[in-house]
């Protein structure tokens, strides 16, 4: 008992009766200190990381104009890994509440399968030159658009009417990503080995895919998407419930459902068409989110996630670029960490 | 008062539940009893809104439960149903904090704590409060849940089998909380029990349904007996005066 | 969304027997895929003064070819959907076809240019090893919806998807890896194709085993107690499926969805009685694949598109329509 008349900071006034008991955001005022230890924790390590990445091993003497140049250039780099991981972490923690299920990642659901496909189809049909001019902000926003037509095809296809259902719903957008899966692969092998170099290279993430034209159309998108999930954040505490407990108290369970899915969309959307499939980026960063925060409260949650996602990314954009010197594979070693985070938790005993 | 009218539910072209008519007069425990499949559940998810019906209308306190804004539904009726998993793990006052969301929308004040605390209380969870629910036992983890729906605070409280998985001592323990609710707080609860013989003694009303419709209504003493459970069960049933002048089904 | 197995179709179960005379007209249907399988190509082999030789090299074989692995794909779907009793289970949804993938080529990297023999015993032990990791996880989780499983197969596959994609890039084979994979018959000439007769003897064994494997599905208490080892009987079925596909992977390649579209057609046709549906599976396991076969030689004639594309797209549809029934009949 003695440990919930502590949990009070973020409430002024303390209860005259003694021994007050708040509901709280986490279990104990313990839980709550660990909170903000492991928030102050990543932020440090985030500045750290951040500022290690423009300005570490840089060539050009400290203060000089050469040095700005490359800092800016770089720093560009680390704010897309920022968008990055806020779009990452926030989608796949809110498609998971409203999916309740928390081994299950967004990016499957045919974001990348499309994404690979338009890019394949671009060289298939245009050749190198096709795939070097599809770099626009109209590219970017095709693509988008292309992405977020599909996902709300599919949600007001199989999550209205009578029968609706999420996991079909699921399923049959896996599925879709694996027929277009098929047919990308087959226009690979019929493209020349040079062609298929270029190629490659957008087909894994990487922060230098993103182009800073792409900003004015992508921030405001993060931002809207973002946003709407940060208002819903206490509506989606209610939806890890389940359907059923969400609606007892009077949330419009499916109007919810529909609205977060769409925003979460439109996150993995951008980021995908911003720097190319980072399939398990997400997966791994809300995993880690949900052992370090501790607490069902998504307003806890988000922040904790996204500054997860920055340190994972910018540690290993940082461990690759000056230590081994091959930041060509760093979504790679993401995706192997994060894929072996998914065998290990699939592993553990649990209800799904 | 909740009004069933011409309530129909269709499964498929053989199996649908209705056209049920149906009154539950305010205040006390009404039980819902009955074979297996005869409906019980599905009647009472669909007055508490979480199965749409195909036909008939459903209202509670005047409130139609198609048409009323969920929101406003949630300070009317709360249901709770026989199986809760959450993918987070709550503790038991965080779980009864959610009860109080159709008013604080997830901000608590300080009435909502003295609300949430008087549940607790109430369901003797109070040593047990800071607890996570994956660390109880099942009857314990039963309070906590009904916790919740009676901290919603709504006139009208349907439970889903709320014995089911408990043993006898917790059961007992359960029905008394009920009974001891709907006295103090003035709820009309309206529960699906399988034992007939706890419906006879816990509940005002006892709502007999089979094959999908209702087959008797009325107090424990109209439907407490010999021909009408035998009937309702297809089994021989003899009723016979128990302690406290409670009837007791003997069907072995 | 409970008891998926039993909410399917049945067809009034009169005693079955293994033989019913229908399966013949299904096996003239099938005969006469094969025989046009024969003839269809590029290569003209009537009128060439070569034509016979050609026929016997490339034309046999790979009808030969068509004949197991479809059998034998279909089979090993069934066999997984009997462990685990979940209609939407078959290799390319649990990882085994990847893991298969991956085991093939780790023996590529292991030893360099490995003989057939050493890149099958490769593909056969990761398929192994893949398809337990997965029955491990269904024995270890209790599933609320069974449409989770494949859900989460799909995903373990990407998991060692992007494995095979790390090792394929750090060796530069990225592009081959695309075709190794990508199911064709193409390779199947006379010389190539022959250790495909092993999935013949898994046929056999699964037809021998079968109703011990239904039993295995119903859960090891189920099992134990009408007297059956457990354990022997899963490893016995994952290692069936896991040479059906590993053969099949490093011979042919990838054939998306034939496990899944087969036998669930199948029990709608005719319902679930295991027994007489047998032989319709393998049969029409070796129709579909002949028809996308012969569509694949066909469609951009004269070059050919890998079967797996075909099947890819038509499993893939036929699978979004199996959910659409589901999601009709299983809803709430």
């Amino acid at each position: 008992m003695h440990t919930a008349t502590l949990s009070t900071p973020t409430t002024t006034g303390a209860d005259a009766r003694g021994g007050e008991r708040r509901s709280g955001s986490f279990a104990t005022a313990a839980a709550r200190r660990r909170y903000w230890v492991w928030v102050s924790c990543l932020i440090a390590g985030s500045l750290l990381l951040g500022f290690g990445l423009i300005a570490w091993a840089n060539p050009m003497p400290l203060g000089t104009r050469g040095f700005w140049i490359i800092a800016q250039h770089r720093s560009l780099a680390v704010f897309v890994m920022a968008l990055v991981a806020l779009c990452q972490a926030m989608a796949t923690v809110a498609f998971q509440t409203v999916t309740n299920n928390r081994i299950l990642t967004p990016s499957i659901m045919g974001f990348e399968s499309l994404y690979r496909a338009i890019q394949t189809t671009s060289v298939y049909l245009f050749g190198l030159a096709g795939l070097v001019s599809f770099t626009g902000l109209t590219a970017f926003v095709f693509q988008v658009g292309v992405m977020m037509g599909l996902a709300c095809a599919l949600y007001g296809w199989l999550l209205s009417g009578r029968y609706a259902n999420l996991q079909v719903m699921l399923l049959i957008g896996v599925v879709i990503g694996g027929g277009l899966g098929s047919v990308s692969s087959f226009m690979q092998r019929l493209l020349t080995p040079s062609e298929f170099d270029v190629l490659s290279a957008r087909m894994f993430g990487s922060v230098s895919n993103a182009n800073p034209v792409y900003f004015p159309v992508a921030i405001p998108l993060i931002v809207i998407a973002g946003g709407v999930l940060w208002f819903t954040s206490r509506s989606l505490n209610t939806l890890s419930l389940g359907r059923e407990a969400a609606i007892n108290l009077g949330v419009p369970h499916r109007r919810m459902t529909i609205i977060v899915l769409i925003a979460t969309s439109a996150l993995i959307a951008t980021s995908t068409a911003l720097v190319g499939p980072l399939t398990f980026l997400g997966f791994l960063v809300a995993t880690l989110a949900y052992q370090v925060a501790d607490t069902y409260d998504h307003r806890y949650l988000f922040p904790v996630a996204a500054l997860i996602g920055f340190v994972v990314l910018s540690a290993a954009y940082f461990v690759m670029n000056f230590i081994f010197y091959g930041s060509g594979v760093v979504s790679i070693i993401i995706e192997l960490v994060g894929g072996t985070v998914f065998l290990i938790v699939i592993m553990k005993k649990g209800r799904l | 008062m909740i009004q069933l009218s011409k309530v129909l539910k269709r499964y498929s072209s053989e199996v649908s539940i209705g056209p049920v008519d149906l009154e539950i007069p305010s205040g006390g425990i009404t039980a819902l009893v009955g074979p297996n499949g005869a409906g019980k559940s599905t009647m009472l998810t669909m007055i508490g809104r979480l199965l749409g019906m195909d036909e008939g209308s459903i209202t509670i306190a005047g409130y139609d439960v198609a048409s009323t804004k969920s929101r406003d539904l949630a300070t009317i009726v709360s249901i709770l149903r026989q199986e809760n998993h959450f993918i987070t793990r709550l503790t038991v006052r965080q779980l009864v904090g959610f009860g109080r969301f159709p008013y604080s929308q997830g901000r608590l004040n300080r009435d909502d704590e003295a609300i949430i605390s008087r549940y607790i209380d109430f369901l003797d969870l109070r040593e047990l409060e800071t607890r996570y629910l994956d660390e109880l036992s099942g009857g314990q983890r039963q309070r906590a849940y009904v916790a919740m729906v009676l901290c919603q605070e709504t006139d009208y409280v349907l439970l889903d089998e709320p014995l089911n998985n408990l043993d006898i001592a917790h059961s007992v323990t359960m029905m008394r909380h009920l009974r001891a609710a709907a006295a103090e707080f003035d709820r009309t609860i309206i529960v699906v029990l399988h034992d007939i013989n706890f419906a006879a003694a816990y509940a005002d009303y006892i709502c007999a349904m089979k094959d999908g419709a209702i087959a008797e209504f009325g107090p424990p003493s109209a439907i407490m007996r010999d021909g009408v459970l035998s009937t309702l069960f297809n089994t021989d049933i003899t009723v016979i005066p128990g302690p406290n002048g409670r009837p007791v089904a003997i069907y072995f | 969304m409970t008891g998926l197995t039993t909410a399917g179709p049945r067809a009034p179960r009169a005693r079955s027997r293994l033989f019913d005379p229908r399966v013949l007209l299904g096996v003239l249907v099938v005969a006469a895929l094969l025989v046009a399988s024969l003839f269809v190509g590029v290569y003209d082999v009537l009128g060439s003064a070569d034509g016979w030789q050609m026929f016997l090299i490339t034309r046999v074989p790979r009808t030969i070819a068509l004949v197991l692995a479809g059998a034998a794909m279909a089979m090993s779907g069934l066999v997984m959907q009997l462990l685990t009793q979940n209609r939407f289970v078959e290799p390319t949804t649990t990882g085994t076809t990847e893991w298969a993938g991956l085991g093939l080529l780790a023996t590529m990297i292991a030893f360099p240019n490995p003989p057939l023999l050493v890149r099958m015993v490769g593909a056969v032990l990761f398929a192994f090893l893949g398809t337990m990791v997965f029955f491990a996880f269904l024995r270890r989780v209790t599933l609320r919806s069974s449409l989770i499983v494949p859900l989460v197969g799909i995903m373990l596959g990407a998991v060692v998807g992007s494995i095979s994609t790390f090792v394929a890039l750090q060796t530069n084979t990225l592009q081959s890896l695309g075709v190794w994979f990508a199911g064709s018959f193409v390779g199947a000439i006379e010389g190539q194709y022959e250790v495909l007769w092993i999935v013949a003897l898994v046929v056999i064994a699964i037809f021998l085993v079968a109703d011990r494997l239904t039993v295995a599905g119903l859960g090891e208490d189920i099992a134990t107690n009408v007297g059956l080892n457990y354990h022997r009987i899963v490893m016995l079925g994952t290692g069936l499926i896991a040479i059906a596909t590993g053969v099949v992977t490093v011979v042919v390649g990838n054939l998306p969805f034939l496990g899944l579209i087969v036998p669930n057609i199948v029990s709608m046709l005719r319902g679930d009685d295991l027994r007489s549906n047998l032989p319709w599976v393998a049969l029409l396991g070796i129709g579909v694949v002949t028809a996308c076969d012969i569509l694949a030689r066909t469609i951009i004639m004269p070059f050919e598109v890998p079967v797996s594309l075909i099947l890819g797209i038509v499993g893939a549809a036929v699978f979004i329509g199996l959910l659409l029934r589901q999601r009709r009949r299983g809803s709430r």
